[in-house]
């Protein structure tokens, strides 16, 4: 993300803004779109994309803020390479969600060193409560999670992250 | 169950193929609407079928139709109410995931009906799946010429795009979609004017939920007549179930309204997870509670409505001897204090303060005082919030309040002292 600049962001997204902002007829609406597209592209929102979104669809910085800090899906600080999203309404609730959270506080607590790996977060119902309790891993759905099947899953994911990583060294 | 209708292509992998949609009868409907119906006629024909909204406040979807004013001169807008996300809710998901045409059929009739030439279906942004699947299907539509210009030669013209919700229960609201739509914080509006007469960008426009656009290409294919045999006069049709929590069977099922509550959560639901029945919230969160006394409620508009609750998003959670009332109320009231928009102080401070006092309670750190404190909470948000968020927040922790009050006294230690009185505003 330090490496982006407002210039750089505006040349990498201008082509994909103009096709979401056909979408409306105000520029405005293209404001959730944008976010979204900057987010798949840098994983952080932050101010040099506020401006930068500004700037592309010609609207005050303040309507871009204002947008960002209200919806909760868009990252406005740095989360890790999986951003855990354990929903803990009423039926995941009922199904143990609240322990499960504990839990997983405490494993990601113990194992130390889990900078840029793991971000958890406590959600709101993600509208799967027949398969209860149910995670988001980034984009994907864990349902009917157990401790036994958390366990496994941790351990999957950061072996993958760990091949990944050499991968790429 | 052979006579399923909105679950009718469930089971089949492939429903999501257009091909597949149209050799089930799918895009009859909308055929027949276009060859043989004038828009005020599709308005007409929903208004004698008595169709009520399955979003939640169950209003009747011909009359919202009928307030769009004939010559505005400006466009007109149909928008689908698809932020499903009211705890205990996920029956349109599986619409959109398992038979995204059925739901884009039901918009290009309401669009026609309405005279709008641009739809948006505002999904919420975790619904990945449901928006790659309503993506292909707006795709394959505009290929067999059901979306686009001079739509099956009728002259006909429409667009659908796709909005991506981001994160925000409050814009199932739908003057809160709407800003979302035109790119604000989804905070409600002032009504009126009503979204029919001044809504998407101060234009005309009707929101409509998934569940209610899925039944249109049924509803016009089979006949009103048909549509009104199936549930209660009052509001009849097709209807999906949603059922969780502490139930054997979770699902999502299609049923007939008017079954009495005990008996769904036992022939759906599958009975109680472990010994009986306690409780159940009929129609998501918002939808106040029947304790098992009250079980023999039918579960349909009018009925549950007279009974003080609400048939809301048809989200049916059951709660057996193990659960705690008083953790399910804090629970719930948190739900509705982190989704609060802020605008309005009633909702905004009544449930920081409700979602307080019932996490000390339920950590057995209560003070006597404490649960009349909560009643007058819920005295303070019910019909003084700017929108329905608290209203169904305070009618959802009353029940809770009413029905098991002993559950939350007996949480409070007996040599506790009574806390200072707060002053609240």
């Amino acid at each position: 993300m330090s490496a982006a600049t407002v210039a750089t962001i505006k040349q990498a997204l201008a082509s994909q803004v103009q096709e979401a902002a056909a979408r409306y007829p105000t520029k405005r609406s293209a404001i959730m779109p944008t976010l979204e597209l900057a987010q798949q592209a840098y994983g952080v929102i932050d101010g040099t994309t506020y401006q930068a979104i500004a700037e592309l669809l010609d609207v005050p910085e303040i309507w871009v803020f204002e947008v960002a800090s209200f919806y909760t899906l868009f990252d406005r600080k740095e989360m890790g390479r999986y951003h855990l999203q354990l929903c803990t309404n009423v039926s995941c609730m009922l199904a143990g969600a609240e322990e499960l959270l504990e839990e997983l506080r405490m494993h990601l607590a113990a194992e130390g060193p889990h900078e840029g790996l793991f971000s958890l977060s406590a959600v709101e119902c993600l509208g799967a409560c027949d398969k209860a309790p149910v995670l988001m891993v980034n984009a994907d759905y864990i349902e009917d999670i157990t401790p036994a099947k958390l366990e496994v899953l941790l351990a999957a994911l950061e072996r993958e992250a760990k091949a990944a990583e050499e991968g790429a060294a | 169950m052979s006579d399923l209708v909105l679950l009718r292509n469930i089971e089949n992998p492939d429903a999501p193929e257009i091909a597949v949609y149209e050799s089930s009868g799918g895009y009859e409907g909308l055929r027949i609407v276009l060859r043989d119906f004038a828009p005020d006629q599709v308005i007409e024909a929903v208004k004698s079928s008595s169709l009520r909204g399955r979003g939640g406040a169950g209003f009747p979807t011909g009359m919202k139709w009928s307030f769009v004013p004939k010559d505005s001169g400006k466009p007109h807008y149909l928008c689908c109410n698809a932020d499903e996300g009211e705890p205990g809710t996920f029956k349109d998901r599986i619409l959109m995931e398992r038979d995204p045409h059925q739901l884009i059929e039901g918009m290009v009739i309401a669009a026609y009906a309405i005279g709008a030439n641009t739809a948006y279906l505002y999904i919420r942004g975790e619904y990945g799946l449901s928006i790659r699947q309503c993506e292909q299907a707006i795709a394959a539509a505009y290929a067999k010429g059901y979306l686009g210009k001079d739509i099956l030669g009728s002259g006909f013209d429409l667009d659908i795009h796709i909005h991506k919700g981001a994160g925000a229960y409050i814009c199932g609201e739908e003057t809160a979609l709407l800003e979302s739509i035109e790119g604000k914080r989804g905070q409600p509006k002032l009504k009126p004017p009503f979204p029919a007469v001044a809504g998407l960008y101060e234009c005309p426009t009707v929101v409509n939920n998934v569940e209610t656009l899925a039944c249109l290409p049924h509803l016009f294919r089979r006949g009103v007549e048909w549509f009104t045999s199936i549930g209660p006069e009052d509001g009849p049709g097709p209807k999906l179930f949603c059922f969780s929590g502490q139930v054997k069977r979770p699902g999502v099922y299609e049923v007939p309204m008017g079954l009495p509550l005990g008996e769904m959560l036992e022939v759906y639901g599958g009975g109680a997870l472990s010994g009986r029945f306690k409780a159940a919230i009929p129609g998501g969160v918002s939808a106040p509670m029947f304790p098992e006394s009250g079980f023999d409620v039918k579960m349909d508009f009018s009925s549950l409505a007279a009974a003080g609750s609400m048939l809301g998003s048809a989200g049916v959670i059951g709660l057996d001897e193990s659960a705690s009332i008083p953790r399910v109320a804090r629970r719930i009231t948190e739900f509705f204090s982190h989704e609060s928009c802020g605008k309005c102080t009633p909702c905004r401070e009544g449930l920081t303060w409700a979602a307080k006092i019932l996490r000390r309670i339920e950590a057995g750190e209560g003070a006597p005082g404490d649960v009349a404190q909560l009643d007058m909470l819920c005295g303070s948000i019910f019909g003084k919030s700017f929108c329905a968020l608290g209203d169904g927040a305070a009618w959802a922790l009353g029940a809770a309040l009413k029905h098991f009050r002993h559950e939350f006294e007996a949480l409070i230690p007996a040599q506790a002292q009574p806390v200072q009185e707060m002053r609240l505003w």
